[in-house]
């Protein structure tokens, strides 16, 4: 009967368990899912991460290729890039990437830019002849909503276990030359976290949201930190919210930014290099 | 029937003589400036100029088509080159936005369809934007449950604040936040935001933003009347 009730009314099967201040996954109004979370998966790569956050699960592999820098001479270059495919969920068809794929890139490379966790000089192998460039793949395996969230660990996790061999350039000859038995890691300054809430009838904040939530919802705000800092509150439309709704949010993104740091240093530590 | 309004011509006047750091640049807007269309508008902040059209409730093609509102569509057309990713994200933006704005239970199975075109982007582009397609919908009379008005501020390095940046404020600063306000509570529809900042300086921002949305708001109402009036 409950199954019924959940199809041909979510909203109101929603609004009853909502009432109770729980969810109808057991979680509570502010809680996340559990979060887990495998770093350097992907041996062929040269960084890469797991991450589940309840069912949502993003694979992230960072691969390095040199290049010929731009004009200024000594930045590299990130190139982050969301697949949704029909794999993950069946809104998605195969094809060009769509729009949130598109967009997602598009936040991932936002991220970057805006907290500066990698200076794009850092990549420079040498200086106006040759520089690296990270292709950051971000393959969504199972779609269960939140995917911002999982997007931003995935990536920041593969980001700071990346280690990119050491290469020389022959100054006379031109020649380059990799030694592939040593290598050093990519420096990363910081790690900002995501933290995605959705407003659920006007007025409700809902944590980490399942794609059942996130199509009942009404709007949608990401708040990313880093330390002290905001990098980003991304809201794009949806329900007007107060000002101390949006302080809620804030404050909701920095217990969550230090949970998640912790977690990325715990599962670093376990992974011997 | 094109009419070239100058609104805010003594805030103009003002800004040279206060300190310009919290004032709103000069708005202009030309309602009615192509025929073809339901809703055509063309906005200028300061040196920030933009094109919005507004067709409908109008046919909806099958595939989009929501048997319980009207879908609605935004393109957003760059002054040069193909729409990048970055111009798709500005698109979501705006399409929720607009979505949350227009009443589109009244119009089911129809689309409304919301066309901008950058014609020069010399800061708080995304804010030129909003405040165009809000002005284009008010112009082609679709139903909306509120207005919306967006305020750019920039920080600068040392936490100054500065309301509705130029390019060079933009570039130059640490960070800038785009607010979109409604136009009921004032409370805030939409953040956009680039660069590190503090939470004083986030909290300093809105409230500067706030008070300028008014002012937006304000031009709107004016800019209507005077297109209705004459």
């Amino acid at each position: 009967m409950a199954d019924q009730y959940r199809i041909a009314q979510p909203k109101d099967y929603y609004r009853q368990f909502l009432e109770k201040d729980v969810r109808p996954d057991n979680r509570g109004l502010g809680e996340y899912r559990a979060t887990v979370m495998n770093i350097g998966c992907v041996s062929t790569a040269e960084g890469s991460s797991l991450v589940k956050i309840g069912n949502t699960t993003v694979m992230c592999g960072i691969k390095a290729e040199v290049a010929e820098p731009g004009v200024d001479g000594k930045n590299g270059y990130l190139v982050p890039n969301v697949e949704l495919s029909p794999l993950c969920s069946a809104n998605f068809r195969p094809g060009p990437p769509g729009e949130l794929a598109q967009v997602l890139s598009q936040n991932m490379a936002d991220l970057i830019a805006d907290s500066q966790c990698v200076k794009l000089e850092n990549l420079c192998v040498c200086p106006g002849k040759l520089v690296w460039v990270l292709h950051i793949d971000l393959v969504c395996l199972d779609y269960d909503g939140n995917l911002m969230d999982a997007c931003t660990l995935a990536m920041m996790s593969a980001l700071k276990s990346t280690s990119l061999p050491v290469v020389t350039v022959d100054e006379e000859s031109g020649e380059i030359k990799t030694d592939p038995s040593s290598r050093t890691l990519l420096p990363v300054s910081c790690c900002p976290v995501s933290t995605t809430l959705i407003v659920f009838d006007n007025k409700l904040l809902l944590v980490d949201p399942t794609s059942e939530e996130e199509s009942l919802a009404t709007g949608a705000v990401t708040v990313v930190t880093e330390g002290k800092n905001v990098c980003s509150i991304y809201k794009p439309g949806g329900t007007p919210l107060t000002d101390k709704q949006i302080r809620d949010c804030i404050e909701r993104g920095f217990i969550r930014g230090k949970e998640a740091r912790s977690l990325i240093e715990e599962t670093l530590c376990s992974v011997d290099r | 029937m094109a009419s070239f309004i100058v609104v805010k011509k003594e805030d103009l006047e003002k800004k040279q003589n206060v300190e310009p750091c919290h004032t709103l640049r000069c708005l202009t807007s030309e309602l009615g400036c192509l025929t073809r269309q339901d809703g055509s508008v063309s906005l200028s902040q300061g040196d920030t100029t933009s094109l919005a059209v507004v067709y409908g409730p109008a046919e909806v093609r099958i595939s989009r088509e929501l048997i319980d509102r009207a879908t609605v569509e935004l393109v957003y057309k760059p002054k040069v080159g193909l729409p990048r990713p970055a111009d798709r994200k500005r698109e979501q933006i705006m399409k929720s936005i607009f979505e949350a704005t227009i009443i589109t239970n009244l119009h089911p199975r129809s689309s409304i369809t919301i066309i901008l075109q950058e014609t020069e982007d010399l800061g708080s582009n995304l804010a030129c934007c909003i405040n165009a397609a809000c002005l284009a919908l008010l112009d082609a009379a679709v139903n909306m449950s509120f207005m919306v008005a967006a305020v750019a501020v920039s920080v600068a390095d040392e936490g100054q604040i500065k309301l509705d940046p130029s390019k060079n404020d933009e570039e130059k600063g640490r960070a800038s936040i785009t607010f979109v306000f409604d136009s009921v509570d004032l409370n805030v529809v939409s953040i956009v935001t680039s660069g590190k900042f503090s939470q004083i300086e986030y909290k300093a921002g809105l409230e500067l933003a706030r008070e300028a949305s008014q002012k937006v708001f304000q031009f709107f109402k004016d800019s209507m009347s005077r297109k209705l009036i004459r």
